[in-house]
């Protein structure tokens, strides 16, 4: 049992005075404006907006400014946050199909429908440090090329959905409720809302490890990137007041869709299977890890064995939340003077008793070679 | 009845959704130029005060299944009325309290026959250029990294 302990304000006053003075460095240097953090380093903001578990470019990049950089303190401060103001409700299921495309690649197919567009990436780079950027940071101006306009550019599934030879996306009743994590606690068996939830607000580096995982043969999933997106899609809430629906304005996401080995059985032929991840901001890392690890997290469903850390919901599931995960491992580090002491008593009673028994056997050979 | 059958039925709440999309979109400082040179100074009564919440954002499984929730989002929102009783909403994605008063007025304003086309012409037109050449710009930048790969064949 953990018992607290009180006192030592003013040393924790000064403490965190030390941490401020540290935090804002060189004071030669100038200060870090959030804008610059936002625009700048958008991906830490993506990341912590998505492991945060909140889409605010500007909020992220104050948690960035104020942790340090430390980008599992900035999502904890991210979820803190969230719960000191109202939910005004669930938004409508944003539509991905209807991107403002900023980047679509398929490693599936060559020609598809609407091109491959590379968009901004670090693919094909030879990451070679760049020590231009070092020196100046200068941003050239992109290329442009005539365009044609699509509302909506096909998903790769949808044209493997054509000829069947993918599963379709299970189609449920419209107003079928949807679990929320944040307001009930995680009971296993989760259902697939309740896994991409968590997904989608787990830490990258550990579905990236898991996704790794099922790669290298801890259930194996054969998959093959079929679609990535990056862009703007519109937010619409159906406002109760008004009896209709608003919309909010656009938010960036990423999106993967992840197709996977066939499989059949005696009534369905075989088909490809899908594992899908979807986060705020741009994480594109993220969403093909959460993909990975959807699909793996659908062994029971699909019929396969169970037999791999990754196809184990209950172990993907509680782990995966690093404010959690670092709540839990860092209190380690809080006085547990009081546990300890209690420990020390007990560790100090059995040496007694073994010395004792060891002395008491010595003694009974001894006494043994005397005869 | 649905949202989207009600949509269907009426074009005037469909041209007041489309109306909100663009003050939703529109930066803060557009939005804040547009309303000033409009040059109106309506009088009204806040209904409900500029309100900073969450809207969790939905997604769906696969892209068309399901839905889940992906993750919360900041929303402003704000209702105002004109002295006439015409009620003004505004929401947006963020934390700006300006924007969403703004937003509320236009879309009251939108509402009265006399001002409507002032409203479309002098705000709602502006905005939404704005955010078309953006967007155009977007498209013909990405279009410039449309790729095409040749498939190596083995033993090449």
């Amino acid at each position: 049992m953990y018992v607290a302990v009180k006192g030592g304000e003013k040393a924790i006053r000064n403490a965190h005075k030390l941490m401020a003075r540290d935090r804002r460095g060189d004071t030669s240097v100038p200060s870090l404006s959030l804008k610059q953090v936002s625009e700048q380093l958008y991906l830490s903001v993506s990341r912590v907006m998505a492991e945060g578990s909140l889409y605010d470019a500007e909020l992220a990049a104050l948690g960035i400014k104020q942790s340090r950089g430390d980008l599992i303190e900035a999502a904890f401060l991210m979820r803190a946050y969230r719960t000191t103001l109202p939910r005004f409700g669930y938004s409508k299921p944003i539509g991905t199909a209807k991107m403002l495309i900023r980047r679509r690649i398929s490693a599936t197919y060559k020609d598809l429908p609407g091109g491959q567009l590379l968009g901004p990436t670090f693919d094909y780079t030879q990451r070679l440090l760049d020590f231009k950027l070092a020196a100046d940071g200068e941003a050239p101006t992109p290329e442009v090329q005539e365009f044609e306009k699509e509302e909506v550019v096909p998903r790769v599934t949808d044209l493997l959905n054509e000829e069947g030879l993918i599963e379709p996306d299970e189609s449920i009743a419209p107003d079928a409720p949807v679990g929320d994590i944040t307001r009930e606690p995680l009971t296993f068996p989760a259902d697939r809302d309740l896994r991409l939830q968590n997904l989608a607000r787990g830490d990258e580096g550990f579905l990236l490890a898991l996704g790794y995982s099922t790669q290298r043969g801890f259930g194996r999933t054969h998959p093959f990137a079929g679609e990535i997106r990056l862009g703007e899609v519109e937010v619409d809430f159906f406002m109760e007041e008004l009896g209709f629906e608003v919309p909010l304005g656009t938010m960036t996401v990423t999106e993967c869709q992840m197709i996977n080995q066939f499989q059949g059985s005696a009534s369905a032929p075989p088909q490809f299977t899908r594992g899908y991840g979807l986060v705020p901001g741009q994480g594109e890392r993220k969403v093909m890890a959460m993909a990975l690890v959807d699909r793996s997290l659908r062994a029971e469903e699909l019929g396969e064995e169970i037999d791999s850390p990754t196809q184990d919901q209950e172990f993907v599931l509680s782990h995966s939340d690093n404010v959690q995960a670092t709540g839990f491992v860092e209190h380690l580090k809080l006085p547990h003077y009081v546990d300890f002491q209690s420990e020390l008593e007990l560790i100090r009673k059995v040496r007694k008793e073994w010395q004792e028994k060891r002395e008491a056997a010595e003694q009974e050979l001894i006494a043994e070679a005397a005869q | 009845m649905t949202a989207s059958s009600l949509k269907e039925q009426s074009p005037e709440i469909a041209a007041r959704q489309s109306a909100m999309g663009i003050l939703a979109k529109a930066s803060a400082q557009d939005l804040a130029e547009t309303w000033k040179n409009l040059g109106l100074e309506p009088n009204y009564t806040v209904i409900r005060p500029a309100e900073i919440g969450f809207v969790m954002v939905r997604g769906r499984a696969g892209g068309t299944g399901a839905p889940f929730n992906m993750c919360e989002a900041t929303v402003t929102r704000c209702v105002i009325a004109l002295d006439d009783g015409t009620t003004g909403f505004g929401q947006a994605l963020g934390r700006d309290k300006q924007k969403v008063l703004q937003a509320a007025l236009v879309d009251a304003l939108w509402q009265q026959p006399e001002h409507r086309d002032l409203i479309e012409t002098k705000v709602l037109q502006p905005l939404a250029t704005t955010q078309e050449q953006a967007e155009n710009e977007t498209r013909a930048e990405v279009a410039a990294t449309k790729v095409d790969f040749f498939t190596m064949v083995r033993g090449e």
